[in-house]
C-alpha cells in the first residue's frame, strides 16, 4: 500500500511541470507582452512608470530573452511563491486566490461527499427494487438531473427563491461576512449558504452516479457470493450492503478520478451566475480581461487540484480493493 | 413421514414466470434422505438439480417460485422422540425461521468456489461470518473454530490463509474454504452442488475423499449433484435421476448402475466411456437434443428421445413414480401401464 501510495506522488511534480508548460503557453498566447499591456493599463489608470522601472520589469520577466528562458524565470518565481501580479486588479495573485481557491477547495469537497451520500442510497435502492415507483422515479429524476444544465437549474432554484419566498441565495456569505477575516460565526454563515450550490452542483453527478451504481449493481446481484451469502443464512440487507453494494462502489470510485476534477473546475458558470467567491468567476473574468498571469495562475491551480482529486481517487481505490494493492506494490 | 428419514422431498414444483411463458424448472420431484447416507441426483445440464436444492434452501430468486409439494425437514432435537418436523416450502425464505436452518443445519457447497467467494473480503472475514451468524461466540473463538475447520478439511497452514484472499489460492484449496465453511456449524444435512466440476480430476479425487471421510466422522447426510455419473459411482449410496424437471428413476447406486430399469438411466450409462472399450469405438450418445423447459412435450418429457418409447401413450400420458422390489422407483410405463399422473 505504502509502496502503492509513494510511487503515485513521485509521479505529482513531474504531472505538475508538463501543466506548467501548458499554462505558460497560454499566457503567452494573446499578442503583446505583459509589461506593454500593464503600462498601457497604468497610462489607462491615469498613473505611469519610468523608464528604469520598466526596463526592471522587463528584467525580471526576461521579455527580451527567448521563450523558455521566460518560461524558466516564471517557473522559478512560481516556486518561490511569487505568482506575479494581476493587471486587472493591480494586486499581488497569491492574495487574489488563496482566499478563493480555499473556498473552492471546501465547496468541491462537501460537493463531492454530498453525491456519493446521495447517489449510493439511490442506487441501491433503485437497483434492488428493479421496476417499483421508487426505481422509475428516480430514473426519471435521474434523466432529467443530466440533462438539464447546471447553470439552468441554478437560474431557476435563484428566481424560484426570490418570487415565491423574496430570498436572495447567491454568495456564500451574508454581506456582513463577506470580508471579514475567518471566525466561528463566519464558518456557521458559511454553512447556512453553502448547501444550496453543493446541491446544485452536485445533482448533475449525483444522477450520473446512481445510475451507475444501478447498473453495476443490477449485475452484482445475480453472482454466486449472493446465493453462498443466503445459504450461509445471512439477512438479505445485511448481505446485499457487504457484498454487492461494497464490490459495485469500487467502479465508482475510479470515476472519483474524473468527477472530483469536474466539480472543480466545471462549477463556472454556475459559480458566476451564483456569484461564488471561487476561483471560476475570476478566471472568466480574468480572460475576458487578458489579465494572462492571473489566467495561468488559476489555471495551473486547476491542474493541481486535478491532480490531487486523481491521487486521491487511486488511493482510496486501492484502499478498497485488495486486487489493485496487490496489483501494484 | 417415514421416521427414517431426515428429509424428504415430496412432489415439489418449483416455477420461473417469466414473460416468455413458464418454466416448470422442477416439476412434481420426490425423493427422500436418511441421517448419514449420501443421495447423489445426477441428470443433464438444464434438468433442474440447482432448482430443487435452491427449494429446499429456501433461496429460489424472483421470477421463480415453489408452487407446490412439500420438504419435509426434521429439526435438530432432543432425542428422536422430540424430533420436530417442519415443511421448509411453507417457511418464508427470508424469514428468520428458515436463515436460522440454512447454514447451520443445512449447508451448501456451491458449484464455482471462485465465484461463491467474495475478492474484496479476506477467507478468515467469510469463515468467521458463517461461524457467528450462528453461534453467538466472540470473534476470537469464531477465528479459532474457523482454523480448526480448515485444519479438518486439509488446508495447509490455515492461520495464514485467514488474511488472504480467494483468489491468491489454488482451485482446489479454495473448495476446500467452501467445505470448512459449509461445516461451520456442523450441518446434518449438506448439500454439495456440482463441487468438483471446475477443479482438476485429481484435485477432484482428493475433494470426494475429503467429503466421503467428512461425511462418516460427522455422520451428516449428503446431497450430491453431478452430471457425473463417475462421481456418482465413488460417492454415493443412493441416487435420483433427473430428466427435465422430473424424476426417471430413485434407487440404490448399485441398482442404479447394475440393473438399471429406466431407458433414459440406461442411456446415460451407455454414455459414459468404459476403459475396456475399444479406443476407436464411437461413444453412444442420446438421440436428439433436450426439449426447451418452456415447450416440455406432452406426456413422459423423455419419450421424443426414448429408443423404447410407445406411440400413443407416452407422448399422451405422464408416467408417475412406481416402487419396484429392493428400493428402487421408476417412472415409466414400461413398468406399471396404469401408473399414470392425474
Ligand atoms: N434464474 C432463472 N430464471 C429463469 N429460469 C431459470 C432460472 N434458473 C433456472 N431456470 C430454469 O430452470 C431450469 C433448470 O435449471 P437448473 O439450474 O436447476 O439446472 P441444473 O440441472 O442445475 O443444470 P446444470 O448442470 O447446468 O447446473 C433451467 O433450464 C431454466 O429453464
Ligand atoms: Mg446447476
Amino acid at each position: 500500500m505504502l509502496v502503492y501510495i509513494v510511487k503515485r506522488l513521485l509521479l505529482l511534480p513531474l504531472l505538475l511541470l508538463v501543466f506548467s508548460v501548458i499554462a505558460f503557453i497560454l499566457i503567452q498566447a494573446p499578442p503583446g507582452d505583459f509589461v506593454t499591456s500593464y503600462v498601457a493599463e497604468l497610462a489607462a489608470s491615469g498613473s505611469s512608470m519610468d523608464r528604469l522601472q520598466i526596463d526592471a520589469l522587463r528584467e525580471l520577466y526576461g521579455l527580451d530573452r527567448p521563450g523558455y528562458v521566460q518560461y524558466f524565470k516564471w517557473l522559478t518565481r512560481m516556486l518561490q511563491g511569487d505568482l506575479g501580479v494581476s493587471l486587472d486588479f493591480q494586486k499581488p495573485i497569491s492574495e487574489l486566490i488563496g482566499q478563493r481557491l480555499l473556498l473552492t477547495v471546501i465547496l468541491g469537497l462537501s460537493t463531492f461527499l454530498f453525491t456519493f451520500a446521495v447517489a449510493i442510497p439511490i442506487g441501491t435502492i433503485s437497483a434492488t427494487r428493479q421496476y417499483s415507483f421508487f426505481d422509475y422515479f428516480f430514473t426519471v429524476f435521474n434523466y432529467v438531473g443530466v440533462a438539464t444544465p447546471t447553470f439552468m437549474t441554478a437560474l431557476i432554484l435563484m428566481w424560484l427563491a426570490f418570487s415565491k419566498l423574496g430570498i436572495t441565495i447567491t454568495g456564500l456569505f451574508s454581506p456582513e461576512f463577506a470580508d471579514e477575516p475567518w471566525s466561528f460565526a463566519r464558518t456557521v454563515d458559511l454553512g447556512k449558504h453553502i448547501w444550496l450550490p453543493i446541491v446544485i452542483l452536485g445533482m448533475d453527478g449525483t444522477a450520473r452516479l446512481a445510475r451507475i451504481l444501478r447498473a453495476n449493481l443490477l449485475d452484482e446481484l445475480n453472482k454466486p457470493y449472493m446465493e453462498m451469502a443466503r445459504a450461509k443464512g445471512m439477512p438479505e440487507w445485511r448481505l446485499i450492503m457487504k457484498y454487492p453494494v461494497r464490490l459495485a462502489i469500487n467502479p465508482l470510485v475510479s470515476s472519483l478520478g474524473w468527477y472530483l476534477p469536474l466539480i472543480f473546475s466545471g462549477s463556472l458558470i454556475v459559480a458566476t451566475v451564483l456569484n461564488l467567491p471561487t476561483i471560476g468567476p475570476l478566471l472568466l473574468r480574468s480572460l475576458i480581461g487578458q489579465d494572462m498571469f492571473l489566467a495561468g495562475a488559476i489555471v495551473l491551480s486547476y491542474f493541481g487540484l486535478a491532480v490531487i482529486g486523481t491521487l486521491l481517487s487511486d488511493i482510496l481505490l486501492a484502499w478498497l480493493d485488495p486486487r489493485i494493492r496487490m496489483e501494484e506494490a | 413421514m417415514n421416521p427414517d428419514h431426515i428429509l424428504s422431498v415430496r412432489d415439489l414444483k418449483t416455477r420461473f414466470l417469466m414473460d416468455e411463458g413458464t418454466a416448470k424448472a422442477v416439476d412434481g420431484v420426490s425423493f427422500d434422505v436418511s441421517p448419514g447416507q449420501v443421495v447423489g441426483i445426477v441428470g443433464e445440464s438444464g434438468c433442474g438439480k440447482s432448482v430443487t436444492i435452491k427449494s429446499i434452501l429456501g433461496i429460489v430468486q424472483k421470477p421463480g417460485e415453489v408452487v407446490g409439494g412439500e420438504i419435509l425437514f426434521r429439526q435438530r432435537g432432543n432425542g428422536a422422540a422430540a424430533a420436530e418436523m417442519v415443511d421448509l416450502a411453507k417457511l418464508d425464505g427470508r424469514g428468520k425461521e428458515m436463515r436460522a436452518i440454512r447454514g447451520s443445519d443445512i449447508a451448501l457447497i456451491p458449484q464455482e468456489p471462485m465465484a461463491a467467494l467474495s475478492p474484496v473480503h479476506t477467507i478468515g472475514n467469510q469463515l468467521v461470518e458463517a461461524v457467528r451468524l450462528h453461534q453467538d461466540v466472540s470473534k476470537r473463538r469464531a477465528e479459532e473454530l474457523a482454523i480448526e475447520r480448515m485444519t479438518e478439511v486439509g488446508v495447509p497452514n490455515p492461520a495464514e490463509r485467514m488474511s488472504m484472499y480467494s483468489w491468491e489460492l489454488s482451485g482446489g484449496l479454495r473448495q476446500r474454504v467452501m467445505i470448512a465453511m459449509a461445516l461451520s456449524c456442523s450441518p446434518r444435512l449438506l448439500i454439495a452442488d456440482e463441487p468438483t466440476t471446475a477443479i482438476d480430476v485429481t484435485t477432484q479425487a482428493q475433494v470426494l475423499r475429503l467429503l466421503r471421510g467428512l461425511q462418516q466422522n460427522h455422520g451428516m447426510a449428503i446431497i450430491f449433484i453431478t452430471h457425473d455419473l463417475g462421481v456418482i459411482a465413488q460417492v454415493a449410496d443412493y441416487v435420483v435421476v433427473m430428466y427435465l424437471g422430473r424424476v426417471m428413476e430413485t434407487g440404490p447406486v448399485d441398482d442404479i448402475f447394475h440393473n438399471p430399469q429406466h431407458p433414459y438411466t440406461r442411456a446415460l450409462l451407455e454414455s459414459i466411456p468404459s476403459v475396456h472399450a475399444l479406443s476407436r469405438e464411437p461413444l453412444p450418445t442420446i438421440e436428439g437434443s433436450i426439449p426447451h423447459p418452456f415447450n416440455r412435450p406432452a406426456g413422459c418429457p423423455f419419450a421424443p428421445r426414448c429408443v423404447a418409447a410407445m406411440p400413443g401413450k407416452c407422448d399422451r400420458r405422464t408416467p408417475k413414480p412406481t416402487q419396484l422390489n429392493g428400493g428402487q422407483s421408476v417412472s415409466c410405463f414400461l413398468h406399471n401401464d396404469a401408473a399414470e399422473e392425474d
